[in-house]
């Protein structure tokens, strides 16, 4: 099935594209979507792994299950820092 | 009001959009950008968004607002592009009968901004460097 993936921020930048197109079979969840991501631009391993993942809008958790066509959203950590710290505090 | 625009961004609007004859305070947040980081001297930033999430994450963050505390109209309005110290990245306003669910509601609000609304930030240092900020 054919999957869109859409790039933002620092990896848009480190892929060098705003989207990427996907080849995954039926069934496949968005875990397996990175691992495709993954083995297709080795590249972007070391940003994969503390995105969010956003379909129609709604952050969704990893074990969804695509659909053909789906359009997912990459969200890396959200930057925040507006008139305080940049940074958030550590739990 | 939920918006991400590349205009600047103008409080009197967001205070008059959500000011009604019942209220009896208006609390704005002006979120600006500062000339320095941890010290380090910032010449600009540069924002990007996924726009219309973050459109829908701010109105629904308005609606938790609402659901928690005794207030009114909410209005947020994010700006991305490119930034220069001084200007306002994002305003926040929200009206209540009485002052203090407005304060709560606001600092609540801007709390939850960080968390949900797909929104990320670049600094470029006055030394030539430049990076995406993340939370530790």
């Amino acid at each position: 099935m054919h999957i869109t993936v859409k790039l933002f921020a620092l990896i848009r930048e480190k892929a060098g594209a705003d989207t990427l197109a996907l080849d995954l079979p039926h069934g496949a969840d968005l875990q397996q979507m990175v691992e495709a991501i993954r083995r297709q631009q080795p590249a972007l391993g070391p940003y994969l792994d503390n995105m969010r993942f956003s379909l129609d809008m709604d952050f969704v958790d990893a074990d969804t299950i695509l659909r053909d066509g789906d359009e997912v959203v990459l969200i890396p950590p959200v930057s925040g820092g507006y008139g305080c710290s940049a940074s958030r505090p550590n739990p | 009001m939920f918006r991400v625009t590349t205009e600047p961004l103008d409080v009197q609007q967001v205070h008059n959009l959500v000011k009604t004859p019942a209220d009896g305070a208006v609390v704005t947040f002006d979120g600006i950008v500062r000339n320095n980081f941890d010290g380090r001297a910032v010449r600009y930033l540069e924002y990007e968004a996924y726009a219309a999430m973050a459109e829908k994450k701010m109105a629904e963050i308005a609606e938790e607002m609402r659901n928690k505390f005794a207030v009114g109209e909410v209005a947020m309005v994010h700006r991305i592009g490119r930034l220069e110290i001084g200007e306002s990245s994002i305003l926040i306003a929200v009206a209540a009968p009485h002052r203090q669910p407005a304060f709560e509601a606001c600092a609540y609000a801007m709390d939850r901004v960080k968390e949900e609304v797909p929104v990320w930030k670049k600094e470029f240092f006055a030394d030539g460097e430049s990076h995406w900020v993340q939370p530790n």
